[in-house]
């Protein structure tokens, strides 16, 4: 039997994050918006301060201390992705500006070459628009078929409809997310991966919403690419990463041109660096990758066994809790098939006023499509209210959710 | 929450229209017509209009979804615009229609509460040619405020 992680203090925690310091609306602050981004602990906001006081400068140019220093530092935090993700090698990991970029870079460099007219580009109705937008304007832009696999009613991807969708062509790619923004689903990638590529199809996930509350091995997972974003997870926004497999990335031109991604730049040609380098132009991120190396070893202390077993307690709690209010109804499925993810809307009120009057209480919860509209759609509903943890939710938030929900109801009601 | 906090934002009025919209439903015989939304908290809206003589309104009815600012707003609206020509709605700042809310908004939320007036312009613009908010450019054909 496995042993099981020590548990996570999330009081203890929520001590490491200065926001919480302040009181909001005259109250100190619930902060139910996770998953939108993350608060900062000051282990992670020491180490960038440090870095730009102690070694700046930028990197893989100067021939001088401070050059090499910072050069260090960037490199090391490559290599803190690279063991997040149990990637086989650092140069396959390539910094971007977040899980957006990381997934364009993939839709485009590998996409624009790769597909054609017959192809088919298979996306899920539960994906944010971050991997669908990008899929569905190059199949448009190449001629493929874009498809997506659609949903039960639990929120859950349908995979019965995979072999009719195969009757539309050849599938080249499927792109999935590995946890919903939306509904917290916990997608079956593995399964995926296998049927992808028994298909010659890549995959590609979108693992924003899972790197920073569970372990993600790329190895595990056997997908082809996966594209994260530091700042859900503890780290700074502006950067982010996209492991792909050396092999695919090295056939691929650059995404982005100019300053050091080149080998030998002369009038009539110009030959591209080698990984990852190809796929950095310009100067990079550069304190932003350090703060996030410095996230993922706050995160990698607290243990990524323990952060999944305390956001699915609350997660489990949050909808024992809101099941008591007959008039509110949540969508997505079970808690034990789902991260610290809870949508839901109150029957009559726009999530708008929901979230309005939950500001009130010093409540922060999103409401909207969440990048999600054709989600929302199926679910037939224009938005919905979204709560989401992290390491620093403690149950009292979702008590004071449940009591600001309850003056939603007298008001709207 | 404070009463006065609740009050302030959602006072009774705004509730009232939200609760029981005024010119509910669209026209069955309009002149004029367009919808729009707001994609950011998914309100949508919209607009059907009866023009007279003189391009006056003479009816004006609506529809939509959404949180209830963008509801109430577009109901006071409605009331608000009846007996008034195509002209003078398509020259009416978004001041003449937030005096009327009475209301203090955040950015975000003032997109919600101009929603209906964006739509109605939009309607008349295309029935009658009337000019366009200036900063929405010259290519409008579906209001989308972002």
């Amino acid at each position: 039997m496995a042993v099981t992680a020590p548990k996570l203090d999330a009081r203890r925690l929520r001590a490491d994050f200065p926001i919480f310091e302040q009181e909001i609306n005259g109250k100190s602050l619930a902060y139910l918006d996770s998953a939108v981004t993350s608060q900062k602990p000051r282990q992670m906001l020491d180490a960038m301060t440090r870095f730009y006081e102690t070694s700046y400068g930028n990197v893989h140019r100067g021939v001088y201390a401070l050059s090499e220093r910072a050069t260090a530092a960037f490199e090391g935090s490559r290599q803190k992705v690279q063991a997040l993700l149990n990637a086989p090698e650092a140069r396959e990991v390539i910094f971007t500006r977040n899980a957006t970029e990381g997934l364009n870079l993939v839709a485009y460099a590998w996409g624009f070459p790769n597909l054609g007219p017959g192809d088919v580009v298979l996306v899920t109705e539960l994906e944010h628009h971050s991997n669908y937008v990008p899929w569905q304007y190059v199949a448009r832009r190449t001629g493929a078929t874009f498809a997506a696999i659609p949903l039960d009613d639990n929120g859950e991807l349908e995979l019965a409809a995979l072999d009719g969708i195969e009757r539309d062509g050849q599938v080249k790619v499927v792109a999935t997310g590995l946890v919903s923004n939306a509904l917290g689903t916990v997608n079956p990638v593995e399964k995926l991966a296998a049927w992808a590529h028994e298909r010659g199809a890549i995959l590609v996930v979108d693992a924003a919403q899972a790197a920073p509350h569970r372990t993600v091995d790329v190895q595990a997972l056997g997908c082809d690419f996966l594209a994260l974003s530091a700042h859900k997870m503890c780290g700074p926004s502006g950067v982010g990463a996209v492991w792909g497999r050396a092999e695919l990335l090295e056939t691929m031109e650059p995404f982005n041109l100019g300053g050091h991604m080149i080998r030998r730049v002369t009038f009539e040609e110009t030959t591209w660096g080698e990984l990852p380098h190809k796929f950095e132009a310009g100067t990079s991120p550069i304190a932003e990758a350090v703060g996030f190396g410095a996230a993922i070893d706050y995160l990698t202390a607290i243990g990524f066994e323990a952060i999944e077993q305390h956001e699915h307690e609350l997660a489990e709690y949050a909808l024992g809790r809101l099941g008591e209010l007959p008039w509110v109804v949540t969508y997505g499925p079970s808690a034990d098939r789902r991260a610290g993810i809870v949508s839901f809307n109150v029957e009559g009120v726009h999530p708008h006023d929901v979230a309005q009057v939950l500001d009130f209480e010093g409540v922060a919860i999103r409401a909207g499509h969440h990048c999600c509209q054709p989600l929302m759609r199926k679910l037939g509903v224009a938005a919905t209210n979204r709560a989401s943890f992290y390491v620093y939710t403690v149950r009292e938030e979702i008590d004071r959710l449940v009591d600001g929900l309850h003056k939603v109801r007298k008001a709207f009601g | 929450m404070t009463t006065g906090e609740f009050d302030q934002l959602y006072r009774e009025l705004i509730l009232d229209h939200y609760k029981n919209p005024r010119n509910h439903g669209l026209l069955e015989a309009a002149d004029a017509q367009a919808e729009g939304q707001n994609p950011l908290c998914g309100d949508e809206i919209s607009v059907s209009v009866r023009l007279g003589e003189g391009d006056v309104i003479e009816d004006v009815g609506f529809e939509g979804r959404g949180c209830a600012i963008s509801q109430a707003a577009t109901s006071m609206l409605t009331d608000l615009v009846k007996g008034k020509t195509a002209e003078d709605v398509a020259s009416m700042p978004k001041e003449a229609l937030l005096d009327e809310l009475g209301i203090p908004l955040t950015p975000v939320r003032l997109k919600c509460a101009i929603l209906g007036l964006g739509v109605l312009k939009l309607a008349l613009h295309k029935a009658k040619g009337t000019p366009l908010p200036r900063e929405w450019g010259t290519s409008v054909r579906d209001l989308v405020l972002e």
